[in-house]
Parts: C-alpha cells; structure tokens; sequence
C-alpha cells in the first residue's frame, strides 16, 4: 500500500547549531511586536471598548454608501460600516456614546429607526450587541486574569513535573507565541475581543503541549544517553519527536482549514488566530523552548528540592557519577516518566565515542541495554 | 500494556454503546424526534447557545442604592416625625449620604432623643456625639437583606413580565450583587422586550395642583409639595414635552392593582385597571371628594394621562386612557399586572443573534467539522495505513463520545464551542500519532511487533499525560473566566481532550491488540 511520507526516518537535522540566528530572528520579530503594540495599538472590539454591533442583512446587495450617509447623520460619533462576508451583509460599528448604559440604547433605538425609515423592509437584524463601559473594564480584567492564571499554573505543573529550567524554558516560548500573536493582530489591525482571548489561552495550551512531548523527550534521553553532551543530546531529542510535532500540526492546521473556509465570518478571525498560533507554537517549542534549556543554565535551579518522585536512592548514585558536568545532572535527577523498563536505573557504560558517534551506535545500545535489562528482570 | 482483560473491553464497549444511543438523537430534527423516535431511549439533544439558535442575552443592573436612597429619605421624614411628637428640637436634619444627620439644639435631651430614635427602627443604628450632633445609619445586615430582597423582587418581576410576553424557556439568573442575567432564546423582537424590561412600571395616582399658572409652572415656581412633571407623550406647540404640576402626595398606589387588560373604548386603545379591596376603597372616597378635578395616572415620573373626573368611580376599577396603539396598550397592562420592579434597571450589556445568523452559523459549523474530519481521516489513512484505520476509527468515536456527553450534560453548544470541536478533531489525532511514532521508533531499535507495541503505549503514555494536561488547564481556566459563547468553547475543548485520551489509549490500542494477537505479523505495517 502507497504510504504518504513527510519526515524521512532517522532525521539529524541540527536545529540547535542555528539557535543564536533563531533566537536573534524571534527576538527582533517580538521587539518588533511590542512596538507595534505601543504604536499602533490592537484593534480592540465591543467587548473592551464598550459599543454598538450590529449586523444587518439585506435582500439586494446592501448599498452601504447610502446606509454611511444615513448613519452618519445620526451624530453618533464614529460610525463604521463594512460588508460581512457577502454582499448584502452590513456590519456596523459604532463607538461607544457618551454617558451611561442608558445612551447606549437610546443609539440603537435611534441606528433601528434610521435604517427603517430608509431601508425599511428588506432588513434583517442578524446580530446586535452591545457592552457597556462597565462590562467592557471587567472583561478586560478576567482576560488578564485568565490569562496570567493559566500561564502560571501551566508553569506550575512542569516544575512540579520536570525541573525548574524546563518551566523556564517553556515560559520563554509561551511569552514567544503570545507576544507574536498579539504582534499579528496589531499588524494586520484584526478585531481583538472575548473570542480572540479564548484563542490566544488556546495557543498556550497548544504551545505548551508540543513543548511538554519535546521536554518529555529530553528527559528521557538525559536518563538514557547519561554523557551526551547537552547539545547533542537536546538535539536527538528534537529529532526524536519531529516527526509527531509536524503530523500533529499539520493535522490540527488541516482542520483549521476547514474552520477558515467554510466556518462563516464570524469566527474568522479567531481561526486566523489559531492558526497562526498553531504555526508559532510548533516553531517555537522546535527552535526555542528546546534551544532556552541551552541557555537558561540549570545551575540556577539547584536550590530546588527535585521534583515530585525522585528518590534519594537514585541521587546518590547519580552523585557518585562524576562526569563532572552539573547540568546534567541536575536533569538526571529528573523523576521516572513511568514506572515500567526503568531505564534510569541502569548504569550501563556509554563510551564516550559512542555518546558521540553516530546515532544508530547510540540507538543499538540503547536497545541492547534495553533486551538485557528484561533478560535480568526475567531472572 | 498488551493483556487485555474482558471486563476492561466489556466496560470500555459499554460506554462507546451508551454514548452512540446518548449521540444518535442530534441526528433527527425535533418534530420527528418526538414523533417516531422510541420513548424508551434517550431523547435529549445538544442544547444549542444563543448564538446558534438565535435569541437575546441581556445582563441587567439592578440600581439597587436608589432602593436604599428610598429607605433612607423614608427615614427623614420617620425621624421628622418622632422628634416633633416628643418636642425635642433639632436642626439641620437632612440626608448625608446614606446617613440621617441632625443636630438637637437643646443638648440636655440628647438621652431622651436617643432612646426614641433607637426604638424607632430595629435597622437603625444611632450614633450621637458629646455636642448632640446624631447620625442615623442602617445596620450592615439590613443593608444586606434590602439588596438581596430588592434583586430577588427584580428577578421575580422580570419572569413574570418574560412569562407574559410567552417567551419560551427563559433562563434568568442572579449574577453578583446587582445583577441579572437573562437569555431568551428565539426571541422575534427583541426591542420590545428590552423596553419591557427597561421600565421600572412604578404607577401611582395623583392629584393635579391648580393653583398653578402656566407661567408659574414654566418657571419652576411651585409651592411646597407641588413637583413639576413632563407628560409621557404629549407635546406643546413649540414641540416640548407638556408638563403638569403634580401633588407629591400619592393618592392610590399602583402597588394595589389586582389585574390590567388592554381594550377598546371608543375605537380607541385603552388600559383598564382593577384595584384590590383598599386599593377600591381609597380610589372611592378620592374620586368622590375630587370630582370635577383633573386626576394624573403617573407613571415612572411621566404623566400618562390626566383625565377630569366625572363622577365617584366607586367599582375598584378604572380606564388609563392616554396616546396609546394597540401595542403599548397591551405592553403597558401587561407591566401593571406583573407589578413595579423595586428600582430602576439598567441594561449593561446586550448580545442578540437573530435567527437566520444561527442557522448559517450552524450550518457552517457542520460543513467545517464535515470536511475538517475527512482531510483529518485521509491524512491519517495515508500516513499510517491499517494503524490509520484505527486512528481513524477512534476520532469518530471520539466525536460520537464528545455528542453523547454534550447531551447528557446538556452543555451549551456554541459557534466557539463547534469550533472547539473542530480543532479537537485535528489535535485528538495526536495521542494516536504519538503513539504510532513511538512504536515505530521502537520497530526501529529492533524490537519485535508484540514489545514494540508495548513499550510504544506504555512510553506514549507519560507524554500523552504531561502534553493533554497543559491544554486541560487552559480549558479550566477559559471556563472559569469566560462567559457565555467562550465557556461552550472550554466545555467542547475539555471534553475533547478527556475523550481523545480515552479513545487513543483504550479503544485503539484494544483494536490494535485485537489485531496483532490474531494474526501475528512479523512486521508491523507502519
């Protein structure tokens, strides 16, 4: 049976070695971000700014020209109106009225009779919102709040799972996808509102678990190949698991599509969000939450007591281990990802031209160690 | 990893078949479910949100203060009243906040007044100082219990005027302090509502003080307990509202009428009211001692009408007659039968999707998880062959999981939620994937396809864990922060994420099993 085939078996590809250019490429691609931030600013929607949405559909293609002037009359201050995904579909927005919740409605009353008056029979209301400025700061507010909470307790749980410099790793690549996003919707001046929130804590998520199966990775190899320079090693550990990083993304990105194309208008824009976050979030667990356990050195860690299943047992031996590397071995300490094979406990001999050589060396040990450790288990 | 007990297969098959027959309902329209479908099987459906059946979501402030404003200037005038009765003088008494202040002149009574206020009004707190200056204040837990009554008192009346208009399943919740929440799916006008629900509906019957002249009253010069207000609809030459000096005194309160009707009387729309027994008897013996007099029916501080009246109406009850069509006459019987709201209430936020945006919503939802699962099914058949097979039937089974729990729950599917849906479609794959990858890698080390399959579940595991439980995070946060549209989207998501480990890691891998124990291949074909 043909087999479509997107990453060749055994991939070497040495992602770490371009670690500076990268780092250098996303550093400037979120400076960038910030300044469009602060220079242009999001387009933020009705629900943090507080104002009037209302979408209307008409029979014949809608004359928006004709419906401006109408509603520019009105005096309501800025008025915006744009086709909607068809021809005889009209969004309309209009600011925020000055004064209470009450002048908000006295406005939509007035936009209703004005379009009525000219238009009259051939409108549908298809949607109406409205968000007074009260309700416009406390959404803002649970936004922040949701998002600060849902970072910390992500961060959290893979210091409690892993080690501290995998948490900070992982917090450097999620500041990458936000921040990036965030650049995204200033750039192209997309609406930014409740939905667009909900992606971006989606992202995270998203980020945060093709970090979480690359991290996996490395902590199993710093178990397994115990002298691999750290380099090296986190680099197998790309290789190990791109294959997973590109299926997963692409299948996720493939369904996305299908959300772009025929999802409707009005979760576009949070397709758009999750897709681009989709692409930066694999890019970013690839190239920089592997490459910041590179740099974020583990020594900074060391006062941390290991985390959740380690025990004093396996760090004593660890101890006697001297290859004279602490980064490394803070890593070794790392608890057991599972309780079968257990790996962590062989002190198998790996020569240091085979830590080196070639991988399919290293892979044949590794699996020859594996078939003894069974063979001993058996006895 | 690889033994396989029959209870685990005979519970795990039992859950798919209890959420096939949990999911199979969504697949019928309504009419010709409750028609031909068996009665003895679950009915319910996925419970669609505002944004998909089209409707309104209002959130209502309850202007609360004003209830304790009113407390507190009922306060004045109860301590007026007290302090002339037992002589004691005072001065400056006056409303300061949500505080009663005044000053005793002759200090000697300070005690005297102090017992008397302090038996005044058990919610009352008195504070006094040593130069007779008095501050009266409500207790913190009478405070507490006015708030509390004031919005249950706003929720009941805003179901009952939600009931009259004949909306069909209103949900109305008290959110916080001062607010209400109210969704009323499928709604047609939601304009009307909004205005119905706007309107405090306080009447009360007034007389009109006649000794005003027009010039007085354009100038604002009226005598005490006189108050100048505009007419509801009727306006002057010039186009102003029409005022009318009103005595403050309230004649008979709206709070006694017992039921309201729309009618007709003289080819013209009119309300007509009945009062309670003393609500009868007082409106009696005014209209009796007034007759020839102009009488105002005021409504929420706006004069409806001020007809002269006739002659006693001594029956309880009576015709408003004012500038009304058939609509307001009918909107305006239907506020006086389901009674005042007990203060003025504002609108804060307001989210109204008509129904043929939720139909295209829907339909558009369907179409994107249609052929999102099929690229997503394709690819995973390309890509791994038999294994994709598998992969793919676990990913409907996912989703057939995902309907069943949606249904029991009745959780709220929403435009967000369907596209929480389709993105679970593309990222429930990955447990499946990883998986997959992890027992090729094994295969690759030169395992044999029984220890490969093995160690591929057991390593996958630990990672499926770590990587799902981030996302189940940042669904628990969304739904715990997020309102409405956002919270279907955690609702579908974290669903989602719970039944995409359960199908990877159960149901595929006891397909899996299944197969390799029955036809032992030397390789496997991944």
């Amino acid at each position: 049976m043909w087999r479509l085939r997107l990453i060749p078996d055994n991939t070497d590809i040495p992602f770490l070695r371009f670690r500076r250019g990268l780092f250098a490429f996303s550093a400037i691609l979120m400076v960038l971000s910030i300044v469009l931030l602060f220079v242009k600013g999001l387009n933020f929607g009705i629900d943090f700014e507080g104002g009037i949405l209302i979408e209307v559909g008409t029979e014949k293609p809608a004359d928006i020209g004709a419906m401006r002037v109408t509603l520019g009359d009105l005096g309501l201050g800025e008025v915006s109106l744009q086709e909607f995904g068809s021809a005889t579909d009209v969004l309309i927005r209009i600011e925020r009225q000055p004064g209470d919740a009450e002048a908000q409605q006295v406005a939509i009353t007035h936009v209703r009779a004005a379009l009525e008056k000219n238009f009259g029979s051939e409108l549908t209301y298809r949607r109406t919102e409205f968000v007074g400025p009260k309700v416009g700061a406390e959404l803002i507010q649970a936004g922040i709040i949701a998002m600060v909470l849902s970072i910390a307790l992500m961060l959290v749980y893979i210091w409690f799972r892993f080690e501290l410099p995998f948490a900070i790793g992982a917090i450097i690549a999620l500041m990458h996808d936000v921040i990036l996003t965030l650049g995204m919707f200033a750039l192209f001046g997309l609406e930014f509102n409740l939905a667009i929130v909900a992606a971006i804590l989606l992202i995270v998520g998203y980020s945060m678990n093709d970090t979480v199966v690359v991290y996996d990775r490395v902590r199993e190899n710093l178990r397994k190949y115990k002298k691999m320079p750290l380099i090296e090693l986190l680099n197998v550990s790309v290789n190990d698991t791109l294959s997973r990083t590109v299926i997963t993304s692409l299948t996720t990105l493939l369904a996305l599509a299908a959300l772009l194309i025929f999802g409707g208008e009005v979760i576009r824009d949070f397709t758009i969000a999750m897709i681009w976050g989709v692409v930066v979030g694999t890019y970013s667990s690839v190239f920089i939450a592997a490459a910041a356990l590179m740099t974020v050195k583990p020594g900074a860690g060391s006062n941390v007591a290991p985390a959740g299943f380690g025990s004093a047992e396996r760090t004593k031996t660890l101890d006697a281990d001297d290859d004279g590397d602490e980064a490394r071995k803070r890593f070794a300490s790392l608890p057991a990802p599972d309780d079968e094979d257990d790996d962590d406990d062989l002190d198998v001999e790996v020569s240091p031209a085979e830590a080196g050589g070639s991988r399919a060396s290293r892979r044949a040990t590794s699996s020859r160690v594996r078939r003894n450790k069974r063979r001993r288990k058996k006895r | 990893m690889l033994r396989i007990r029959l209870w685990q297969v005979i519970v795990v098959a039992l859950i798919c078949a209890v959420s096939v027959l949990f999911a199979v309902p969504n697949l019928f329209n309504k009419e010709s479910l409750s028609e031909s479908y068996p009665d003895w099987l679950p009915s319910q459906q996925v419970n669609l949100g505002l944004d998909l059946q089209g409707g309104s979501h209002l959130l209502l402030e309850v202007q609360i203060e004003k209830v304790l404003i009113e407390r507190i200037e009922a306060l004045v005038d109860d301590v007026r009243g007290a302090l002339r009765a037992e002589r004691i003088g005072y001065t400056g008494l006056k409303m300061k906040g949500l505080t009663v202040i005044f000053q005793l002149t002759d200090i000697e009574k300070s005690d005297a007044a102090y017992e008397l206020l302090s038996d005044l009004d058990r919610e009352v707190e008195v504070n006094r100082d040593d130069q007779g200056a008095f501050v009266l204040s409500l207790t913190d837990s009478a405070i507490a219990e006015r708030k509390s009554s004031a919005l249950g008192q706003s929720i009941e009346i805003i179901r009952r005027r939600i009931d009259e208009t004949g909306v069909a399943e209103p949900t109305i919740q008290r959110q916080g302090e001062d607010r209400i929440l109210v969704q009323l799916p499928g709604i047609d006008d939601p304009e009307r509502l909004k205005r119905l629900l706007g309107k405090t509906a306080k009447m009360s019957f007034h007389l009109v003080d006649q000794t005003v002249t027009d010039s007085d009253l354009a100038r604002g010069r009226l005598p005490p307990g006189t108050m100048k207000l505009p007419a509801d609809d009727e306006v002057d030459d010039a186009g102003n509202p029409r005022y009318y000096p009103i005595r403050k005194r309230v004649m008979v309160s709206g709070d006694s009428l017992v039921d309201s009707q729309p009618t007709f009387q003289d080819n013209q729309a009119v309300v007509n009211f009945r009062f309670d027994a003393s609500g009868a008897k007082k409106f009696g013996r005014v209209t009796q001692e007034n007759v020839g007099r102009p009488f105002a029916i005021v409504l929420d501080g706006k004069v409806i009408s001020a007809p002269v009246i006739r002659e006693a109406i001594l029956g309880g009850s009576g015709v408003i007659s004012g500038n009304f069509n058939t609509q307001s006459a009918r909107d305006l019987a239907l506020l006086l039968r389901a009674g005042a709201l007990p203060a003025p209430m504002k609108i804060l936020e307001e989210r109204t999707v008509g129904p043929d945006l939720g139909a295209d919503s829907i339909d558009a939802g369907k179409i994107a998880s249609l052929i999102g699962l099929a690229a997503v099914l394709i690819f995973m058949l390309l890509y791994y062959g038999l294994f994709g097979i598998v992969a793919d039937i676990a990913l409907i089974l996912n989703l057939v999981i995902i309907l069943g729990l949606l249904s029991v729950l009745q959780a709220t599917l929403t435009l967000p939620g369907i596209a929480g849906i389709v993105l679970t479609i593309g990222m429930a794959v990955d447990a499946n994937v990883l998986i997959f990858e992890r027992i090729r890698e094994e295969l690759k080390a030169g395992r044999s396809p029984f220890s490969a399959m093995e160690a591929g579940y057991k390593r996958a595991f630990t990672t499926i864990f770590d990587s799902n439980l981030t996302t189940l995070i940042a669904a628990f946060i969304l739904y715990i922060f997020g309102s409405g549209p956002v919270q279907g989207f955690a609702v579908t998501l974290g669903i989602g994420i719970a039944t995409s480990m359960f199908t990877a890691m159960l149901v595929s891998r006891y397909i899996l099993v299944w197969w390799l124990k029955r036809t032992r291949p030397k390789t496997l074909p991944l």
